[in-house]
């Protein structure tokens, strides 16, 4: 009996190492890759400085002064970015820009999710012919042109900033249906999904609570590419002047607008196109270390 | 090999119908109209606009006529672009448009593949680095971004270019555009390249390639290129689909005569004809350019069949 306490201790040390989950091991590797890491400590201050912006500047986005038009920076006026064209201090808007860049890529990639996981995993699991109907509709929406529907979908909606986020998920959401699809055809056959089937769980049940956790993996990967895809897209848009509206600003808009005076004012570009610049790096820096790290056999 | 390519042929009639058809009706559902002005238009003048354009029949009426003179090859005139056909509007357009975006391909495949394979066969070393840098700013940096600071590096500061302007297609007016064009896609390309590669440089029939004494040249041009390029090449459907259609940013900051804008005017301006002239094109296109790619894979990958 003597021997008793130390196997409880023994058992103890055990219960320590605990197995680690796929995602526990993928988090790891994350972090272990700096530039990944880097990565991700750049896009939570730009989301901060962009959610803070209201109180970072004593100038409001929308203030006009009149007698400070394209004015260079200046620290003694706190305009830190110099001021636009209007007489607007470049730096509130530069955040202000970054809050409609980001929510627009964040809400559109959203979309585009619920959307080409639903159709995707549908397909891939009823197969058949209703998978052939499904994915012949996403090769027909393919060769659409990507203009004629966004456009398309802007005049329907007006130029509300909202209805823009779900059009450009609208449109997103064929390559994310595609990968869904294709990794939803290897589970399906896996043991686990059969045990589901044979224990009577219905067919929607067995989509979303078996077969959708497991296709995660490049799904994530898939959405963090997809962030910058649509802030891109939302700037050009800007650029083609059909973004959001005045006084409100997104970076598309101010780049564009920074575009047209880069020789007489060159940070009315430099500042804006500067942050879109990081943050789609960063965007494509995390996803490349997230690919690295849920799927390691890629490398 | 013939028989394959007819049936795929015979396959995108229905395909092309059908996006005929969506595109006709979602674009008539959206509001607004081709002649809708600051000022609306006296009632009387409207109806006899409308029925110089066959815009008063019955939609399904309209639908059929369009789908008829398609089948002959008309495409209809254009409301915007008055005494124009979109026909004349389209193919007068796409000269230009093809040749800035099939360059900047051209450009887009020599230096991303090279880049690629480069980098792949120096992975985590410094030139991958500068590669994978390079790739990766080629894609942060948007085009719109990219065109006026090239213009005014090498046109304004160095004067080595002109500005803008198409120049009666001089070779010069063309350096410019399709340098801003392939930019972004060489970063594409390089980024695939370099996976695959990286992949395929790892598997056994690369050890036996090496392990039989061939040339380091010759196993990486010969044996494993020609594997890792069949993503790049399944992204070069659609790719060259979209940038031989012209990019409107491109054709507007360097003022190129070439398609990319009708297809962003046709939609804002309700330009019916214009805008199904230019969904059909660029469907014909990546219909054809998909066809393309499936040929070029069965004859880069021996294991795909084509049937």
């Amino acid at each position: 009996m003597a021997g008793l306490p130390e196997n409880a201790a023994a058992a103890g040390e055990f219960d320590e190492v605990e197995g680690r989950s796929l995602w526990r091991d993928a988090r790891d590797r994350l972090l272990r890759n700096r530039a990944a890491v880097g990565a991700m400590i750049l896009l939570s201050v730009i989301a901060l400085l962009a959610i803070f912006a209201p109180w970072l500047s004593p100038h409001p986005y929308d203030e006009i002064y009149w007698d400070r038009i394209q004015a260079p920076p200046d620290f003694a006026n706190a305009h830190w970015f110099g001021t636009d064209g209007n007489g607007r201090d470049m730096f509130v808007r530069t955040l202000y820009g970054a809050r409609v860049s980001l929510m627009v890529g964040i809400l559109a990639t959203g979309v585009s999710l619920l959307i080409g996981v639903t159709w995707g995993a549908t397909a891939g699991f009823f197969g058949g012919r209703v998978d052939n109907a499904m994915m012949r509709f996403v090769d027909i929406m393919y060769s659409l042109p990507f203009m004629f529907f966004v456009i398309l979908l802007m005049v329907i909606f007006g130029r509300n900033i909202w209805l823009i986020f779900i059009a450009l998920g609208a449109v997103e959401w064929l390559t994310m249906a595609r990968i869904v699809r294709g990794q939803t055809l290897s589970v399906k056959r896996r043991e686990f999904i059969e045990a589901a089937h044979a224990a009577g769980v219905g067919s929607f049940t067995i989509i979303f609570r078996h077969i959708v956790p497991n296709v995660l993996g490049p799904v994530i990967v898939y959405m963090t590419l997809t962030i910058p895809q649509v802030i891109l897209t939302e700037s050009f848009l800007s650029f083609l002047g059909l973004g959001v509206q005045e006084p409100l600003t997104s970076w598309g808009v101010l780049i564009s607008e920074g575009a047209r005076v880069m020789e007489t004012a060159p940070w009315m570009l430099a500042f804006p196109a500067t942050f879109l610049a990081l943050t789609l790096f960063c965007f494509n820096f995390l996803g490349d270390g997230l690919r690295d790290a849920l799927d390691p056999k890629d490398r | 090999m013939h028989r394959y390519i007819l049936g795929r042929l015979a396959s995108a009639v229905p395909t092309l119908l059908i996006v005929v058809t969506v595109a006709f009706f979602m674009m008539r559902i959206a509001p607004g109209g081709p002649f809708d002005r600051e000022r609306a238009l006296p009632p009387e003048i409207e109806a006899n606009v409308l029925k110089a354009y066959n815009l008063d029949k019955p939609l399904l009426q309209q639908y059929f006529d369009y789908v008829g003179n398609l089948l002959r090859g008309d495409f209809g005139p254009s409301l915007k672009f008055r005494d124009f056909s979109v026909n004349d509007l389209i193919f007068g357009g796409f000269g230009a448009s093809f040749q800035i975006g099939s360059l900047a391909l051209l450009l887009a495949v020599l230096c991303g593949v090279s880049m690629g394979t480069v980098a792949a066969l120096r992975q985590n070393r410094r030139t991958d680095y500068a590669v994978m840098t390079f790739a990766m700013t080629g894609i942060a940096i948007p085009n719109f971004v990219m065109a006026p600071l090239l213009t005014l590096v090498l046109g304004v500061y160095l004067s080595l270019l002109p500005v803008a302007g198409w120049g009666g297609g001089a070779a010069a007016n063309k350096i410019l555009p399709v340098l801003a064009l392939a930019l972004p896609q060489i970063a594409y390309i390089a980024r695939l390249t370099r996976g695959s590669m990286v992949e395929v440089l790892n598997s056994n029939f690369i050890r036996t390639a090496r392990a039989k004494g061939l040339r380091e040249r010759i196993v990486v041009v010969r044996h494993a290129l020609r594997g890792a390029l069949l993503p790049v090449l399944s992204y070069l459907g659609p790719a060259t689909a979209n940038i031989v259609t012209g990019s409107v940013v491109i054709e507007s900051i360097f003022d190129i005569p070439g398609i990319g804008r009708y297809f962003v005017h046709g939609a804002l301006n309700r330009d019916y004809p214009m805008v199904m002239g230019t969904v059909v094109f660029y469907a014909v296109l990546i219909i054809l350019l998909n066809l393309v790619v499936d040929l070029l894979y069965a004859w880069l990958d021996p294991k795909v069949r084509l049937d």
